[in-house]
């Protein structure tokens, strides 16, 4: 059961200046390791490349759905899309859309990336419709390339702002697969590798409990008590045993980032 | 709707195409005229490139101009043309794995509404579920396995087929082959006879074109023959699939063109702004306003050199040196 009473251990803050969405895709760009292949989505992964090329990954290879093998990302000029001619700046291959999947279902690629609009107790990701699928509330963009992502990745990392409205018991509608309903249920329903690995929040980075794949927090980001976690959770969450904090977002992690932005550091 | 009933007979698709003369004579004609001839009412028109990526437009904007009703588009990732053919009724049906223009452009606000009212029937399958079904139909194959969509529920609302390998006994998703009725697709260069090349990221066009049952293809530029010949490993259509050329400078804007012209993103924002002012009726008079234009050589004059002039300053500044 998780144990909500607080830690007499004395809380390290957060980086003063960093803002959640910083925090989140800097915890993200820490899981990325050299020489390792990531398939990517635009926006926070993206940037949470970058940012792991700039330090720990300098040859980590960077794909994108358009088909751009091995690209860099031009400081100050983020992509809107995945198709677009600021997603192949130096590309080392351009390949066609359903290469790029091909090579995934090959099992080439080690991580990927991709956000959610709900993410529940098994990983599984919802990106179509809140509400019913015939009769949406909302219609929401679709997988784009998320569902093959989700389905051929090695490890999934989920990266996502951690609100009870998102993580939800149950999805609305499976867009991507995680661990489905849990224990061998993703095997059985033939999807035989990956997985979603991590879950990357603002508040925290969880992975899935071993034999149940239920969500389980692993480590808690700086300044941030397991309450604040749960609370912002709406299912029940397992704890490792061993949970403890992430260091806190460094003054150079949050210069990298603003670099590749563009953001409040050149305007400042 | 299921993916299933969405699917044409590979097999009848190869019939078609033996009783179809696409000889190698010269296929360039004017816009009006390939649209007229090759995209009738009740289609599934196959639409190249990928989001704002070498969108077909000024093709695609000619459709509406002859006022085609009942198609319907596919498209692995779709940009705001989808919202200008379902908010005018002009398709009434859209099978893709994504609306939307991009980061940071919010929800397709005319995709929600006519989803969400039960106006359109919207088809969503995985990005490379419908690379799969053009692939199948590029190969004259009825399906592909994949381990795409298992386990999810756009598999359960496909109702798609599953096979089991016949050797490993692998459980698999059988994706539909997809033969567009017509495909539209834009290219950097072709001849006149339809032979095409694709700079950059070619996306899935190849695989269009070779799966389309009938094809009119848009150019920058038409070139000689010869000039292909010099570089033909980048020619990823040939004549023999191609039944219309047209050519037109800035065919794909305002969306992006490789290394000519990257997406005119003030008049994305003309056409947000003119949506979230009056919503479909916003995307309507949008619509109106572009077929207020004689044609697309017009549409695009309105942008003025400078903003062109741009355009293409940024798409080359981004090429590989």
């Amino acid at each position: 059961m998780t144990d909500l009473s607080e830690s007499t251990e004395q809380l390290v803050p957060q980086h003063g200046d960093a803002r959640p969405d910083e925090v989140m895709t800097i915890a993200a760009s820490r899981l990325l390791e050299d020489g390792k292949v990531l398939f990517a989505g635009i926006g926070q992964p993206l940037v949470a490349a970058a940012i792991a090329k700039r330090r720990q990954a300098p040859r980590l290879t960077v794909l994108l759905e358009g088909g751009m093998v091995g690209i860099e990302l031009m400081p100050g000029e983020l992509p809107a899309s995945t198709n677009e001619v600021r997603a192949a700046v130096g590309a080392e291959m351009l390949t066609s859309a359903s290469d790029i999947f091909l090579m995934a279902q090959r099992g080439f690629f080690d991580y990927g990336f991709i956000g959610a609009a709900q993410v529940d107790a098994y990983g599984n990701v919802n990106t179509s419709v809140i509400g019913k699928a015939d009769a949406p509330t909302v219609r929401l963009p679709g997988p784009g390339g998320a569902n093959d992502i989700a389905s051929m990745c090695n490890r999934t990392v989920i990266v996502t702002a951690h609100e009870r409205r998102r993580f939800v018991e149950r999805v609305d509608f499976v867009t991507s697969p995680g661990h489905l309903r849990g224990g061998s249920s993703r095997q059985d329903a033939g999807l035989r590798h990956g997985g979603p690995a991590w879950v990357v929040t603002d508040l925290a980075l969880l992975d899935f409990e071993p034999g149940s794949r239920r969500m389980r927090v692993r480590s808690l980001q700086a300044g941030v008590t397991l309450k604040q976690v749960v609370g912002a959770t709406g299912f029940e969450l397992v704890v490792h045993e061993d949970l403890g904090h992430l260091p806190p977002v460094t003054d150079d992690e949050l210069r990298v980032l603003r670099h590749l932005v563009g953001g409040p550091e050149e305007t400042a | 709707m299921t993916g299933r009933l969405a699917t044409l007979d590979a097999d009848a698709a190869r019939t078609d195409l033996e009783s179809w003369s696409r000889s190698a004579e010269d296929k360039l004609v004017p816009t009006a005229e390939a649209v007229a001839a090759l995209v009738p009412d009740g289609a599934l028109v196959g639409v190249g490139g990928t989001n704002h990526a070498r969108t077909p437009m000024a093709l695609l904007i000619e459709v509406l101009r002859q006022g085609r009703r009942g198609l319907t588009l596919a498209r692995p990732l779709s940009c705001f043309e989808a919202e200008l053919f379902i908010a005018t009724g002009a398709a009434d049906r859209v099978m893709t794995s994504w609306v939307g223009i991009g980061h940071g452009w919010g929800l397709a606000t005319v995709l929600r509404h006519c989803v969400e009212k039960g106006l359109v029937a919207y088809e969503e399958w995985s990005h490379l579920g419908i690379g799969l079904r053009y692939k199948a139909g590029a190969m004259g194959l009825p399906f592909l396995p994949t381990v795409s969509m298992l386990g999810s529920d756009i598999d359960s609302s496909l109702d798609l087929a599953k096979v089991r390998c016949p050797y490993t006994g692998q459980l698999l998703n059988a994706v539909p082959s997809l033969n567009p009725d017509v495909a539209l697709l834009h290219v950097q260069r072709a001849d006149r006879q339809g032979n095409a090349q694709i700079d950059g990221y070619e996306l899935m066009d190849a695989d269009v074109a070779l799966a389309a049952r009938r094809l009119i293809i848009s150019a920058e530029e038409i070139v000689p023959t010869e000039v292909l010949k010099m570089d033909p490993a980048r020619t990823v259509i040939p004549s023999f699939a191609v039944d219309a050329v047209v050519h037109q400078p800035y065919g794909a804007y305002p969306h992006e063109c490789y290394g000519h012209y990257e997406a005119d993103l003030a008049e994305f924002a003309e056409y947000v702004r003119s949506v979230k002012a009056d919503g479909i009726d916003g995307a309507r008079a949008y619509v109106d306003r572009l077929l207020g234009f004689a044609d697309h050589d017009a549409y695009v004059a309105a942008a003025g050199s400078e903003r062109l002039a741009a355009l293409r300053r940024t798409a080359e500044e981004m090429m590989p040196r």
